[in-house]
């Protein structure tokens, strides 16, 4: 995304899970820059052009919708369902809380 | 002096077991991808050290893997960094995007569901993956929900042969208990047009031109858990193998029946003889003695492990119908695992080493043709396939 000067710039923390973390090659939490409003969806476009590795595995590709084994919470709620261009929490924004990307929980 | 390298895709990660033409002391490498399914893993003919794998989630999707070291390092086939475009949609690497009518842009056509109504295709993961025999970028999936893809870039773009769907049948092709599948790719050596697939549980195809149109090539093979056991298209093939040196003649292990074709397909004749079970998934044919091949009997569609607890595979040194039983080496009691369809292959050198690989994780290994096995390991996750390298 390619930011102008009238464009308030954040940086937003985004925590992924452990094999998105190994595709990816870093380590629990990446930092992106994301330009105001700070939504779902733009922070998942900022994650995807940083680390293409990751496009299709938490959207769909077809259809961009998030996929079903995955969470997205913030703040201690879970921000799954909400509209992908809402803004995030005030506290993902300003950088004090991490965005959660969550692999639903399963056995073997 | 030769060398092998097996290629091992597991319910948890791929797996790569080296040895020497001796094939006596084997290094084991992996796990690569941990924890993701590896569906597949096959190196291309032209260039042996390009190989592509299937990595595969139930929770991220399907992923496309590429190493042109022989495994050592693995990347997305166009998805390096400087690839990174800023927006939603992203480009069509690792993409597998079925072809929908060009007069409605509506699906091509859709497939029977288990309760009898139609239901799109979706497409769910990749099976099979098989390098073209004379272009290193050429690399043909077979996925589910069944359909041929090719991509003739390494693996950046896919693009379906969509006249396997749209020739007709598809409407009546249904998943089996394992998905509606397509798992069997074999590219004919003599004839760069020819293209043999066989998909669970729809049956065996065949394409003379290069993947443009296809037809079903069933005839003979009966089976009797669908309402005409003789039907054109329904048939529950788990896979289908073929000598490079003689292509032409196949052999099948369809759910039950061990099977024979000389024509290509075009008709097939039953083999299972003596089988104690005629009840598999896996099949192969010894790579120098195109009379010779190898399946593992399991018990039958209830219980996958094999009869009795003996792990046994059984060799046919007659094109099928006479098979004796193979056991020096392998578990002879208390072993209850199942090899699946892709998880046997042969090596080229001389003795012919054949290799298969189980869901307890074992990966057996003769040097000798099938007469003596030792396990090069024991203790992986459930193994999906085996191939196997020859390597100069």
């Amino acid at each position: 995304m390619s930011a102008d000067t009238n464009d308030v710039l954040r940086s937003v923390r985004i925590v992924l899970p452990y094999h998105l973390r190994n595709l990816a090659h870093v380590g629990t939490e990446v930092a992106l820059t994301v330009v105001e409003p700070v939504t779902m969806r733009r922070v998942l476009d900022a994650l995807e052009a940083a680390y293409p590795m990751l496009r299709g595995t938490i959207r769909e590709y077809e259809t961009g919708q998030r996929r079903a084994f995955l969470r997205f919470f913030a703040c201690e709620e879970d921000w799954s369902h909400e509209p992908v261009d809402a803004e995030l929490p005030r506290s993902v924004i300003e950088g004090k809380e991490p965005l959660l990307v969550i692999g639903a929980i399963a056995g073997g | 002096m030769s060398s092998v390298r097996v290629l091992v895709g597991t319910r948890k990660g791929a797996f790569i077991l080296t040895s020497d033409g001796k094939r006596q002391d084997w290094k084991v490498d992996g796990p690569h991808f941990a924890g993701w399914e590896i569906y597949h893993m096959k190196g291309s003919p032209v260039d042996p050290n390009r190989i592509y794998a299937s990595q595969t989630s139930g929770w991220f999707g399907q992923l496309l893997q590429c190493s042109t070291n022989g495994g050592k390092s693995w990347e997305q086939p166009g998805v390096k960094p400087e690839d990174a475009t800023p927006s939603w949609p992203p480009a069509k690497s690792n993409r597998f995007l079925y072809d929908v009518s060009p007069e409605t842009g509506k699906p091509l056509t859709t497939h029977q569901w288990y309760d009898g109504t139609q239901h799109p295709w979706e497409f769910k993961r990749v099976w099979h993956l098989e390098p073209s025999l004379t272009d290193a970028e050429t690399v043909y999936a077979g996925v589910e929900d069944a359909a041929l893809f090719r991509s003739t870039d390494g693996g950046k773009n896919w693009h379906e042969l969509a006249g396997l769907r749209g020739h007709g049948t598809g409407p009546n092709w249904q998943p089996g208990a394992g998905g509606m599948c397509l798992h069997t790719i074999i590219l004919d050596p003599a004839d760069p047009g020819r293209i043999y697939i066989a998909i669970s549980a729809a049956g065996a195809f065949r394409t003379d031109d290069g993947g443009v149109t296809w037809k079903p090539i069933n005839k003979g093979l009966v089976s009797n858990m669908i309402p005409n056991p003789t039907a054109e298209i329904g048939h529950c093939v788990h896979h289908v193998a073929m000598s490079p040196a003689r292509p032409g003649v196949l052999f099948m292990q369809k759910h039950w029946d061990v099977m024979r074709s000389d024509d290509a397909g075009d008709s097939w004749r039953e083999v299972s003889g003596n089988l104690p079970t005629d009840f598999g998934f896996a099949i192969d044919v010894h790579a120098h003695e195109p009379e010779t091949l190898y399946v593992v009997p399991i018990t039958s569609d209830s219980l996958h492990y094999p009869p009795e607890g003996k792990l046994r595979v059984y060799r046919s040194k007659t094109g099928g119908n006479e098979w004796e039983p193979l056991t020096q080496g392998l578990p002879q009691q208390d072993c209850y695992v199942n090899v699946l369809r892709d998880a046997m292959a042969v090596d080229s050198l001389d003795k012919c080493g054949v290799y298969f690989g189980t869901t307890g994780g074992q990966v057996y290994a003769s040097a000798d043709a099938g007469d003596n096995w030792q396990p090069i390991v024991r203790d992986l996750p459930g193994v999906l396939s085996i191939e196997v390298q020859t390597l100069a």
